[in-house]
């Protein structure tokens, strides 16, 4: 099991990109962070999400 | 008049104590985008006697910034960074300021803000803000970051706050309120954000530990 923002997901085997293209996360404006390490936007495509990952997708939101 | 370095830096040391005082006079604190966020947060850190900023916005003052910016009336027209470090002087006159006006991208960050400590990002867009997020935390592991987002709109004060996300990342805001719903914005709450972002600068270079990475939010 994957805990992606605090929610649990059956979703070893995938990865970053294909888990993105399941939720409506604009990916110009977010950051993804895996245990603790930013995961760079050039690896979300082979960064594939494993048994026990605790992922946080930061999305922002204009203004400042 | 203006009081002597001495005379400052024995104020700061007051109310601030020796110790900490001394932290906060040797950090390099980066300062991305200088709008309402941005200025407010510099003038947080000039006043708490940070020793160097670094200043970075390629914009001009607009009559539309002042009811939020650190601006004056007589400053429009001018580059912010410009006027913002004309401002700093007045408050602070021994701060060391190094000023960019330039527009802030993947290329240029890394050597922009090679020296600071502690990056505030204070841009406008979600975009340049994900890009500063990405580019700092990839490329540039030792660097705290501290994002501004969600402080749009007249929403209740109490729902802005400071979250950390990594060692090295933090965001302020209620991460929600976004500009582009129309709900505009309003200088006591983009004020309350940079109070945040600069309050965690402060409490960072108060960590007594090496690499000051164990604080909670």
């Amino acid at each position: 099991m994957v805990k992606i923002n605090g929610e649990i997901l059956d979703i070893c085997g995938m990865s970053v990109s294909e888990y993105l293209k399941t939720t409506s996360y604009d990916i110009k404006r977010i950051a993804v962070e895996c245990n603790g390490d930013i995961v760079p936007k050039s690896k979300y495509d082979e960064t594939i999400l494993k048994d026990g990952d605790s992922v946080e997708v930061v999305s922002f939101v204009g203004g400042g | 008049m203006i009081p002597k370095k001495n005379e400052m830096i024995n104020a700061l040391e007051m109310r601030h104590g020796k110790e900490l005082q001394e932290r906060f006079s040797s950090a390099t604190v980066a300062v991305c985008g200088l709008g309402g966020l941005g200025s407010n947060i510099s003038i947080s850190l000039a006043r708490a006697g940070i020793g160097k900023l670094i200043l970075i916005d390629f914009d001009k003052v607009d009559i539309t910034n002042l009811h939020r910016q650190q601006y004056k009336a007589t400053q429009i027209g001018m580059y912010k960074t410009d006027a913002l470090s004309e401002n700093l002087k007045e408050i602070s006159p021994y701060i060391e300021l190094e000023a960019h006006t330039v527009y802030v991208n993947e290329d240029n960050a890394k050597d922009l803000l090679n020296e600071a400590d502690i990056i505030c990002e204070a841009f406008d867009k979600a975009e340049c803000k994900a890009m500063l997020a990405n580019t700092v935390l990839e490329n540039m592991p030792a660097k705290f970051l501290i994002s501004g987002s969600g402080m749009a709109g007249i929403a209740s004060a109490n729902t802005i706050k400071t979250r950390k996300v990594t060692d090295l990342f933090y965001i302020c805001g209620d991460e929600v309120s976004d500009i582009s719903d129309g709900t505009g914005l309003f200088s006591s709450r983009v004020m309350l954000c940079a109070a945040h972002q600069a309050h965690m600068v402060l409490r960072i270079l108060s960590n007594k530990t090496k690499e000051r990475r164990n604080i909670n939010e």
